[in-house]
């Protein structure tokens, strides 16, 4: 079998990747896009910590109310990017400046 | 045993290299449609990872929610967005965005490189080769899952709810204001056509002096 460490620098690799995306792009939807490769890096670092100890499913369920809480998030999130197209014909989040002055 | 660790080896690395590669992909693309293609590639490989680590239900879990829900719940804004959705290109703010996240990256490859380095040595059995046979299956998570998870549970359902509505709701907008400015709208327009109608019919009468 593989170590785990070698998941967990693949996962550490893929957050850094996500997180650079979201530091650097402006469209809206790939900065959601860039927190979904965050959030399975993380999913992937805690199932593989898990694989060490069989005793328990801590590991696991974490994971599952990750995927949980972030299908919520996605939804509210495209839902306001939809709300924010409506009123300022974009999809790019440094023209979101609806709350200036 | 030697082939078996070979294949896990390669199966394993497949699996990472396409998953990076989705993930670059998806953070680099121009075009959202293709971000969301990579994030697609990079969802099923981990999903492969995750059955390579006896996660069988997550596996399943990863596929149903973001692959089946997520990912097209992505290209149905984009397409309902249409070509709006491709932001153009904008190099404004480039370097000082660039810089910040050189920074951050390399702050990620500096805090792993340091662990790497001071963490103690693991213990010899650092991926124990067998698990119990149920380890992960639906039947061993689902029991524990309604047992010492039973309450996250039940909450993350009342999660799941108030995101239906607040989606609902920030998604339609304000209804009744929209609807009190067509008014005004179809107003204006009907007053505009008469005032027309009535020059219209003036000059008509003039035409006829």
């Amino acid at each position: 079998m593989i170590p785990v460490d070698y998941y967990v620098v693949l996962s550490a690799t893929l957050f850094i990747i996500g997180g650079i995306g979201f530091l650097t792009r402006r469209n809206v939807l790939v900065t959601l896009m860039s927190i979904e490769i965050m959030l399975n890096a993380v999913n992937l670092a805690l199932v593989a910590f898990n694989r060490t100890q069989t005793a328990n499913h801590t590991g696991q369920m974490f994971a599952f109310f990750i995927i949980a809480a972030e299908a919520a998030e996605v939804a509210v999130g495209l839902a306001i990017v939809l709300s924010l197209f409506r009123v300022r014909r974009t999809v790019r989040s440094d023209e979101a400046d609806l709350l200036k002055n | 045993m030697e082939t078996t660790f070979a294949i896990g080896k390669a199966y394993f690395f497949t699996c990472a290299a396409l998953a990076v590669l989705g993930a670059l992909a998806t953070v680099t693309a121009k075009n959202p449609i293709r971000g969301a293609m990579g994030l697609l590639l990079m969802i099923l490989c981990i999903a492969g990872l995750l059955l390579a680590l006896h996660a069988q239900f997550l596996a399943a879990i990863q596929l149903i929610v973001y692959a089946g829900a997520i990912v097209v719940l992505f290209l149905f804004v984009i397409m309902l967005l249409g070509p709006s959705a491709t932001a153009p290109s904008d190099q404004r703010g480039r370097i000082p965005r660039s810089i910040g996240a050189g920074l951050y990256g390399a702050a990620g490859l500096g805090a792993m490189w340091v662990l790497a380095k001071t963490a103690p040595p693991p213990p010899p059995n650092n991926l124990i080769a067998s698990a119990p046979n149920d380890f992960g299956s639906v039947d061993a998570f689902g029991r524990v899952l309604f047992t010492h998870g039973l309450i996250p549970f039940e909450l993350s359902s009342a999660l799941l709810m108030v995101a239906i509505v607040g989606a609902v709701a920030v998604a339609r907008g304000n209804q009744k204001k929209k609807e009190a400015t067509k008014a005004k709208e179809e107003a204006a327009l009907a007053k505009e056509a008469q005032e027309t109608k009535t020059e219209a019919s003036e000059e008509a009468h003039a035409e006829a002096e």
